[in-house]
């Protein structure tokens, strides 16, 4: 399989709007060019796709500086959400919620929104990584 | 000024990374074959990125034309 075919598997762990932001376009860039794409929710990155609270103020990691933050929150680029949401209308991206942390924080698939497709295991998500990298958030 | 005749032309204009490329995409998969799009851009990625995903998709790049503070990018839906 030619590298540029293989899946890119991203493993979200942080839960702060930046981070989101970074693997949305990750995820857009990676699904335009016609790689498969596959998304673990874990931990903080996992809350963040719970109903109702896709939008809202999930903060900046502890790396954003004082003077970094509000150039950050000002950048006038899409909403992660709206990002991941284009991404799964150009190509194939598969958003699962890690198994482990649905039972942690005591949620049900209902609980979370529609751009999640399913909950699995971390055995299942490393088949469908198969041959292709697999990046930690 | 380029001569190429344009079908359609997305003013990306001010758009961020990667919604110039995530507009022309769209526009292509909504277009007929032989249609050709123009695409502006300020977007410094759109630079690397349009041609990157126009060879991946096997369209035609026809023209790259920079301009004041932004980019011509015309494509041609082959495919």
């Amino acid at each position: 399989m030619d590298e540029q075919d293989k899946p890119l598997s991203l493993v979200l762990f942080s839960g702060t709007d930046d981070k989101l932001n970074a693997a949305a376009v990750l995820t857009v860039g990676a699904a335009a060019m016609g790689r498969p794409v596959n998304l673990f929710l874990q931990y903080y990155a996992l809350d963040a796709f719970r109903t109702g609270n896709l939008c809202a103020d999930h903060a900046l990691s502890p790396e954003a500086t004082e003077a970094q933050a509000p150039v950050v929150r000002a950048h006038p680029g899409l909403h992660w959400s709206e990002l991941l949401k284009q991404a799964k209308d150009v190509g194939e991206v598969n958003i699962q919620a890690c198994a482990l942390s649905m039972d942690m924080f005591h949620l049900k698939q209902a609980d979370l929104d529609s751009l999640v497709d399913g909950v699995e295991g971390v055995a299942a998500f490393m088949a469908s990584a198969s041959e292709g990298q697999v990046v930690f958030i | 000024m380029s001569t190429v005749a344009i079908d359609k032309t997305i003013d990306a204009r001010g758009m961020a990374c990667p919604g110039p490329l995530m507009n022309l995409i769209g526009a292509i998969r909504q277009g007929q074959v032989g249609q050709t799009f123009e695409v502006l851009s300020s977007d410094e990625g759109s630079k690397t990125d349009i041609p990157a995903w126009v060879a991946k998709a096997k369209q035609e790049l026809v023209e790259v034309r920079a301009d004041e503070g932004f980019s011509h990018f015309i494509v041609r839906k082959v495919r």
